[in-house]
């Protein structure tokens, strides 16, 4: 079970008030998380990722286990602590953003 | 009695506020969608309790939501769980998915235009400014997005295809941004013809179809701008609004970058009607609902300084369709006064006793239900107005 934390924003879009969970079957990227999220929830897509490039959106950030993960292939598996639940992933907005 | 719904789009959310006929009690329900940007709020002309909104964020993208019972809910078109996925198990929900149309089937549009700097740039979705409703079709909605171009819904609001005839017909690469970015801000459906309409784009010019969307051609003979290289080009011009009287539909008004303008032949050929205006910069205008010579604008000082000259909050009404213009003051401010309106932010609603209303980046949205003689704010604080629309419910 991935944790996921989303920007208030999108917390509103999607009508939940806290983290998100979910279920993935196969490796936990963040491309597969978010295709989870979207699966889930499909007013939120193309507010993640771009509808025609699937791009993180520029002023959207990934973190987790205190690290920034933004800049990460979106292929690479994400660390053991989000993956096993302990730790969720971030997807937040810059802070220009306020 | 009859009543109306004053739908406001700002910075931060959106309001809807109602009244009687009187207009003199308000109501205010909001915000919705707080924190977003609403650019547009609209409502069907067929069925006034569609309204359809747009919803959208740097951050996050373009949403379009949609009410199906004038506003008290909202829904994003695709997302409900009846709606969410396709007979094959696909998920939906691409009602905020705007994509251009690249094909070689449908006339190959156009992929680039012109950029601030004078080069070509390719062209890429920012968010809808601008949603127009049919007339006849509550599912059937136009949008005016910027980087400019034309989309329609059939499906209400689920999916959206772009009409690309206008990008297509060639004058693209003359195309460029204002200084609000390149917008399609204006559509305007004709009453009296459904396969006529107009739209306007800044800084492009006006275009006309009158084959319903499929095939357009630019219709800016007789404006003038100083800020193009010829001041009397085919296209380039920044035309901030047109608005029509349904009964006259072959009649166009316009305010542009400068110069207020009018058209008596569907925009074939434009004339000056600045007249005695006190600056003809601005961004809004429109048309008493009951005579169609009888048209409001709200000058800004200069393109340089977006609020109203002396600190004076003066909408000017002609009663002869342009040139001889007359200042409407009581009940806005005289002094101290430097907000601006914005080209979306006036709206008339059709009771007797027309009323005219618009709302200001200050966070004002005024009413004057007697045609503009005398003026009262409906809300002072709201974030900066966007976008002012009115529905009068029967």
């Amino acid at each position: 079970m991935i944790r996921v934390v989303l920007p208030a924003h999108l917390r509103g879009l999607a009508h939940v008030s806290g983290e998100v969970e979910l279920d993935l079957k196969g490796p936990a990227t963040q491309r597969s998380v978010v295709d989870a999220l979207e699966a889930s929830f499909p007013m939120l897509r193309g507010t993640i990722r771009d509808h025609v490039t699937q791009q993180r959106r520029p002023f959207l950030r990934f973190f987790a286990c205190e690290e920034d993960l933004s800049h990460e292939s979106p292929d690479t598996l994400l660390p053991e602590a989000v993956v096993s639940g302990k730790e969720p992933l971030l997807i937040v907005g810059a802070i220009a953003g306020g | 009695m009859s009543g109306v719904r004053v739908l406001v789009g700002t910075h931060k959310g959106a309001f809807i506020l109602t009244s009687d006929g009187k207009r003199a009690r308000w109501d205010v329900s909001g915000p919705h969608f707080a924190g977003w940007e609403m650019y547009h709020l609209k409502g069907s002309p067929a069925d006034p309790n569609r309204l359809y909104a747009s919803q959208c964020s740097g951050w996050f993208g373009q949403i379009i939501q949609r009410s199906d019972d004038g506003g008290k809910t909202w829904t994003q078109p695709g997302t409900p769980p009846s709606e969410r996925t396709t007979p094959e198990g696909a998920p939906k929900a691409e009602s905020n998915k705007f994509v251009y149309d690249t094909s070689s089937e449908t006339g190959k549009p156009l992929t680039t235009h012109q950029f601030y700097d004078g080069t070509q740039h390719p062209w890429e979705f920012k968010r809808v400014w601008h949603l127009e409703p049919s007339l006849s079709d509550p599912d059937t909605v136009y949008a005016g997005v910027e980087d400019a171009a034309l989309f329609r819904s059939k499906d209400g609001g689920k999916s959206w295809q772009e009409l690309s005839g206008l990008r297509g017909h060639g004058t693209g690469p003359k195309w460029q941004p204002g200084a609000g970015g390149m917008c399609l801000h204006t559509i305007v459906l004709d009453p009296s013809n459904p396969k006529r309409m107009f739209v306007a784009i800044s800084a492009a010019g006006t275009f006309r179809s009158d084959d319903a969307g499929e095939t357009w051609r630019p219709i800016n003979r007789g404006l003038k701008s100083q800020y193009i290289p010829d001041p009397e080009a085919e296209v380039g011009h920044c035309v901030h609004r047109i608005a029509m009287h349904r009964s006259r539909p072959g009649v166009l008004f316009m305010q542009k970058h400068w110069d207020v303008m009018r058209s008596d032949n569907a925009g074939d050929l434009w004339q000056e009607i600045s007249g005695n205006l006190p600056t003809d910069f601005g961004f809004v205008v429109d048309v008493h609902a009951h005579e169609p010579d009888t048209v409001y604008v709200v000058p800004i000082k200069s393109d340089g300084e977006h609020f109203p000259p002396d600190g004076k909050l003066r909408v000017y009404r002609s009663r002869s369709g342009g040139n001889e213009w007359e200042a409407l003051t009581k009940g806005l401010p005289q002094r101290d006064c430097y907000v601006n309106v914005l080209r979306d932010a006036m709206a008339v609603d059709s009771l007797d006793k027309c009323g005219i209303y618009f709302g200001t980046t200050g966070g004002q949205v005024y009413c004057s239900a007697d045609a503009g003689d005398n003026w009262a704010p409906i809300v002072r604080d709201l974030p900066a107005v966007l976008s002012v629309e009115v529905q009068t419910l029967p």
